[in-house]
Order: structure tokens, then C-alpha cells, then sequence
């Protein structure tokens, strides 16, 4: 593990964008220099004393830090084992942990004097997040969306126009995240002079993965001192779900250092992983490069990325953020799948036992916490990243009941 | 560093004695099929094509607009990988020994392949050179080196953004020639402002040792021949490919082809 904590949150990337070979900056030469503005600007605000206020005062008064931290007391008791603490992100303004990035790079594309918003969104949480800043900013914003999300997700659509965005619907190649990324792309490489694009997820070109990291390690600061006082101790695991990966990566780095901690992302496993019908690039892909960087990716024989399955919008992704792919190489994460009925199983436990609602997304974090737990003692803790609200997958729910909202 | 083997300098050494500008033709691999991509090379070369790029087909092609997209999912329809383009390659070779050929594409097809093995069955099957959209000069060293050993050339884009110093490095860094992307934006889109376009040009023929193309939104025998004023090559490929979609079969083909010869009066009218 030692190259692990030697490497700790300030080390990686390395300054071409590298998390061992993963990362880097893979795209048209026309984003080449736009990408090292990005850097250049982002990395003065890392260390500009104004800019952290703004970003804390925003994350305070308009996102509503910090999240609470909630202890799941009977669902701990129903699962018998380890006392099952949930990180409210669900509880953000808007309604996941998308919010924190959006607020931070909203702030840096202001610095850039950028008056147009552009971004990707598969579940919908990030584009409403960004109409969410854009609106505040009063900064244009056009969101790409794949035209099956867009039926999947029809309550974020109508939440981002009401927001003033304009959606975008892509139904090229599989017509879900990935396209939209392509197309978010597409139109950043054309309107580069007054455009800043606001990526959702730890993944794309440098230095998007080192940004939208930082600017969600909020997740994992706040809940490792919140447990910290409640219980006196670390917790003796932390999971989280991973799609492209920003909420798992936001909750995992202040638990990296600490190697009495076992660290759990959790893919979508779709309809199992022994069935090709999945999302779990770094369980069952390999490394590649797409979307600007080299990381584990799905993909057929000939390097073609494949079309994936999960019944969550926001997990439904053929790549994963580098620093994924570096944690899973280095061995300091464990990443496991969860099928989509495993999924919807913990979906209504803890809707049941809590009365909380959570995301198909965090669905997939919670069926593998309640796992773990089982396994576990009272004594013993798991934390989990409740990363979203489940609100926009109730029509989806209804659905596989075979009901009609 | 190994010496180029590629067809590409004697394509220009020629072209230099005939007063004439290169004309480099894009088409997508196996789009509609690979029998017609075949005959629609040989044909292309008829027409005056000097070069000839060929398309790789990826599921997620970031830089290519509507046309080239649909045209790669045309391909992917039936699969076309790497090593069909390069039996593609073999079989177009059995009759033209000279006329250069490039494949362009994403990175991805070509590291699941490995460098070194995509490189060498590349050269062996005839191919001259690579043009690899996302490989940016930063992460090429290795790439280079392999491509070079194997004999290949590594064609490399400058941008409008690139500025001067990102433009000298690449121009150091590129072989065959260098490709100047006309617009900021995708293929296939509006045409440049030619005058701007052919001020950068200029410039970057004076710092490179090799010979510059202008591609990206050039669409009509007019704007090939605007371009050929200035530019040592135009490329074009969505305006073709845009052909074949809008004429079935051999019509289409013949239609790509009038096309590319309109383009080849107007460049050396």
C-alpha cells in the first residue's frame, strides 16, 4: 500500500494528467490549448484564498454544507451486523452530490469570463446541476442528453428547462451517456472562445479528473470527521457506487491514508456480470483510451467501446475516471457489481426502513453496504455514500412493478 | 531514426514536377461495404486522388460530424475492424504500388491492437502512414517511435488554437506532412475563412520540413481550388462520403467519383 498513501490527493495527477498510466489529456489538437487555459486558470484558483471563501461560502448558503451525516438504525437492526451510516448527498440542493462540482467550476469558468455552459448528463442529476448554476449565473447553458435518458429521465428534462436550459437530445451511436459526451465534445471543440464545459463526472481530458475530484473530496472530508464524532473511531469500511466515479472518488480520498479502512466501489452489474449485459468497466473491461483519457473501458475485440446496461441511468457508462482504474490496479480499492435487482432490492429496503428514497445509483452502493454489514459486527461500521435522492427513478420503479404513475 | 519508406515524399516530388497540388480523398472503410470501398479507391486514384485516407471506423468518433458518424456506424454494422481495413490495404495494393495511403482514426483500436503488431501489420499490408485524431504530441513518444520503426509516417494536426509554440512542436514532431485543420470545429462542417486559414498556412510552411494540408470543411470544387492556391494538399472526405449516402450504390459511387474529378480540374485550372 505504501505507494499508495505516498501518493496521497496532492501527488496525483502528475502534471501531464497521469494516475500511473491511466489519465492524460487524449483529444482533437483544437482542445489542446483550451484544455492547458483550463489548467493553467483552475490551478491558480487552487491556490487563490478568495476563491476557496467563495466556493465554501457558496457550498454553506446555496448547496447546504454540510450534508449530515445519519446513522440507519433500523436498518442496521434488520440487517443484524455492522451499524450502517449514511452520507446525506441526497439531501444537497438538487438533490445529489453533482451540486458540489458544478458550484466549483461555475466559479472557474466565471474567472475565465466564459458566458456559455455546455454539458453531459446520463441520469439527468448533473445537467440539472449545471442549469441549476447557470441559472444563478445567468450564463447560457446547453445540456446533451442521449434520447433513451431522455425517456428514462423525464422529470430532470423538464427540471433543466425550467431552469432556462436548453436539452439536447443525441441519438447517435447507443444514444445514452457516452454519446452525449461525444456531442458535448463536439460542440466545445466548435465554440471554444466563449464555451466552458462543465464535465460531471472524474473522467474526460486533463484536468477534469484532478478537478471534479477536488472539488467533491468534500464528500469524504465532512463524513470522516462527522464519524469520527459520532463515534469516536474511523468506520471499518466506506462504499460507494461507481459510474464515471465523482461521489465514490469524493468520499474515498480522505479515507485513502488510513489502511485500516477497506474501500468498496460498487459498479452496475446490470443483469450480471456473467451475462455481457453490464457496466462494470474496471470488474470486466480493459484499459483503453475514450472521451480524453486512458482508463478501463468496455469494449469488444477489436477495441470498439460496446454498449452497456444498468438499469441506472447515471451508472450506464462504458469508461470510469483514471483514478479509478489507478486505485483498482494499486489495489487500495476493491471494486465489486451489483445487478440491477440486487439493486432495487436495497432500493426499497431502505426506503421501507428509513424512509428515505435513494437513488438507483446509491441503490447500488447500499445492496453492497447491507452485504457487507451482515458479514460484519455491531461494533463495526460501514459508511456509505447516499449520493443522490431516488425522486427521478420513481416512474422507472413503477415500471418494473408494472404500475402507471 | 529510421529514414521514411513511405510512398508519400515521391508522391510530392512528383507533384512538384507536374506543378500541381496534392489532392487527398477521405472515405470511411467499409461504408457501405468493403467491395465498394475497394473499387471506390482505384476509382478515386483514376480521378485524380493523390492520397488517399482511409477512415477506420469507432463506435465514438469525438471529432467527426454527422456525415463521417454515420458513416463509421454504417461500417460497424458489419464490423469492420482494423485487420479488414488492412486485408482492404493488401487487396488495393495488388494493383496500385504508389499511391499513398493513410489510415485515420481514434487511438483506441489501434492500443487494444498494441502498438508494435498494428504497426508492422500495417507496413506489411502497404499502408504509408497514421493519422490518429486523439493522439496528442504530448502522449506520442512511444507511438512515434513504434510507427517509425516499422517505417510508418505519423501525420499530426495543428489547430487554429495551437499558437505558435504548440504549432512548432508538432511541425517538428509530424512526418509525411502536416495536417492544418481549417475550422474549430468537427468534419464536414461550414467552410473557413480562407484568408486566415491560408496566413497561417503560409507560416507554418516556413518552419515545416514537409508538406502542409488543409482539410475540415473544404466541400465543393471551388473551395479545393481556393485552397490549392495556398496549401502543398487539400483534403477532403465528408463532401465525398456525403455521396454515397445520398446515392445508392453505384450511383453513389459514381457521384464521389465526378465529384473528386470536378475538384481535380478546379485545383489544377
Amino acid at each position: 500500500m505504501n505507494s499508495v498513501e505516498n501518493k496521497l490527493v496532492d501527488d496525483l495527477p502528475d502534471s501531464r494528467g497521469h494516475f500511473g498510466i491511466y489519465g492524460g489529456r487524449f483529444v482533437s489538437e483544437t482542445l489542446m490549448l483550451p484544455l492547458k487555459e483550463l489548467e493553467k486558470t483552475y490551478l491558480e484558483c487552487r491556490q487563490d484564498e478568495s476563491f476557496h471563501q467563495q466556493l465554501q461560502a457558496d457550498l454553506k448558503h446555496y448547496v447546504g454544507r454540510p450534508s449530515p451525516l445519519y446513522f440507519a438504525e433500523r436498518l442496521s437492526s434488520q440487517v443484524g451486523g455492522a451499524r450502517i451510516y449514511l452520507k446525506r448527498e441526497d439531501l444537497n440542493h438538487t438533490g445529489a452530490h453533482k451540486i458540489n462540482n458544478t458550484v466549483g467550476q461555475a466559479l472557474v469558468a466565471q474567472r475565465m469570463g466564459k458566458t456559455r455552459i455546455i454539458a453531459e448528463t446520463g441520469a439527468g442529476q448533473h445537467g440539472v446541476a449545471t442549469a441549476t448554476v447557470a441559472a444563478r449565473l445567468g450564463l447560457e447553458c446547453v445540456v446533451y442528453m442521449g434520447v433513451d435518458d431522455i425517456k428514462r429521465q423525464a422529470l430532470n428534462v423538464y427540471r433543466m428547462r425550467l431552469l432556462g436550459a436548453e436539452v439536447v437530445g443525441v441519438d447517435s451511436g447507443s444514444s445514452t451517456l457516452k454519446d452525449a459526451m461525444n456531442e458535448a465534445m463536439r460542440d466545445w471543440v466548435a465554440n471554444v472562445d466563449n464555451t466552458f464545459y462543465i464535465i460531471g463526472t472524474v473522467a474526460g481530458p486533463h484536468p477534469y479528473p484532478m478537478m471534479v475530484r477536488d472539488f467533491q473530496t468534500v464528500i469524504g472530508r465532512e463524513a470522516r470527521e462527522q464519524i469520527r464524532e459520532q463515534r469516536g473511531k474511523l468506520p471499518e469500511a466506506v462504499v460507494a457506487c461507481v459510474g464515471g466515479g465523482s461521489n465514490a472518488i469524493g468520499m474515498f480520498h480522505a479515507f485513502l491514508g488510513d489502511k485500516q479502512v477497506e474501500i468498496y466501489g460498487v459498479e452496475a452489474g446490470g443483469d450480471g456480470i456473467e451475462t455481457g449485459r453490464h457496466a462494470a468497466p474496471l470488474k470486466a473491461g480493459e484499459p483503453g483510451v475514450l472521451h480524453g483519457n486512458r482508463t478501463y473501458l468496455m469494449q469488444d475485440e477489436n477495441g470498439q467501446i460496446i454498449e452497456t446496461h444498468s438499469i441506472s441511468a447515471g451508472l450506464d457508462y462504458p469508461g470510469v475516471g483514471p483514478e479509478h482504474a489507478w486505485l483498482k490496479d494499486s489495489g487500495r480499492v476493491e471494486y465489486v457489481a451489483v445487478t440491477d435487482k440486487q439493486a432495487m432490492d436495497a432500493f426499497h429496503q431502505l426506503t421501507l426502513t428509513e424512509g428515505i428514497m435513494p437513488a438507483l445509483e446509491s441503490s447500488h452502493a447500499m445492496a453492497h453496504a447491507v452485504e457487507l454489514a451482515a458479514t460484519m459486527t455491531a461494533d463495526e461500521s460501514v459508511l456509505v455514500c447516499l449520493s443522490g435522492r431516488g425522486d427521478k427513478d420513481v416512474h422507472t420503479v413503477a415500471a418494473l412493478q408494472g404500475i402507471e404513475v | 531514426m529510421n529514414i521514411s519508406k513511405s510512398r508519400i515524399p515521391a508522391t510530392f516530388e512528383r507533384l512538384k514536377i507536374e506543378r500541381k497540388k496534392a489532392l487527398i480523398t477521405f472515405i470511411t472503410t467499409g461504408d457501405p461495404d468493403l467491395e465498394t470501398s475497394l473499387k471506390l479507391m482505384h476509382q478515386l486514384v483514376e480521378a485524380g486522388a493523390d492520397i488517399i485516407e482511409l477512415g477506420v471506423p469507432f463506435s465514438d468518433p469525438m471529432a467527426d460530424g454527422p456525415v463521417i458518424q454515420r458513416a463509421s456506424e454504417r461500417a460497424l454494422q458489419h464490423h469492420i475492424s482494423i485487420d479488414d481495413v488492412l486485408v482492404l490495404v493488401s487487396q488495393f495494393r495488388q494493383q496500385n504500388n504508389t499511391t499513398p495511403l493513410v489510415l485515420m482514426g481514434y487511438l483506441n483500436p489501434i492500443e487494444h491492437k498494441g502498438y508494435e503488431q498494428f504497426a508492422n501489420a500495417a507496413a506489411s499490408a502497404g499502408v504509408d502512414a497514421v493519422l490518429t485524431v486523439d493522439m496528442a504530441l504530448e502522449e506520442s513518444s512511444d507511438y512515434r517511435e513504434v510507427m517509425t520503426q516499422a517505417g510508418l509516417d505519423t501525420v499530426f494536426l495543428v489547430a487554429p488554437t495551437s499558437g505558435a509554440e504548440r504549432s512548432q512542436l508538432i511541425t517538428n514532431a509530424t512526418s509525411g506532412f502536416l495536417y492544418y485543420v481549417a475550422v474549430k470545429g468537427v468534419t464536414g462542417g461550414a467552410s473557413a475563412d480562407f484568408a486566415e486559414v491560408a496566413k497561417k498556412v503560409v507560416t507554418l510552411q516556413t518552419m515545416s520540413a514537409v508538406p502542409v494540408a488543409v482539410g475540415f470543411g473544404i466541400s465543393s470544387p471551388r473551395d479545393a481550388a481556393d485552397v490549392a492556391e495556398f496549401a502543398d494538399a487539400v483534403v477532403v472526405g465528408s463532401a465525398i462520403i456525403k455521396q454515397l449516402e445520398e446515392h445508392p450504390g453505384e450511383t453513389g459511387v459514381q457521384a464521389a467519383v465526378e465529384l473528386v474529378k470536378q475538384m481535380r480540374q478546379a485545383m489544377d485550372g
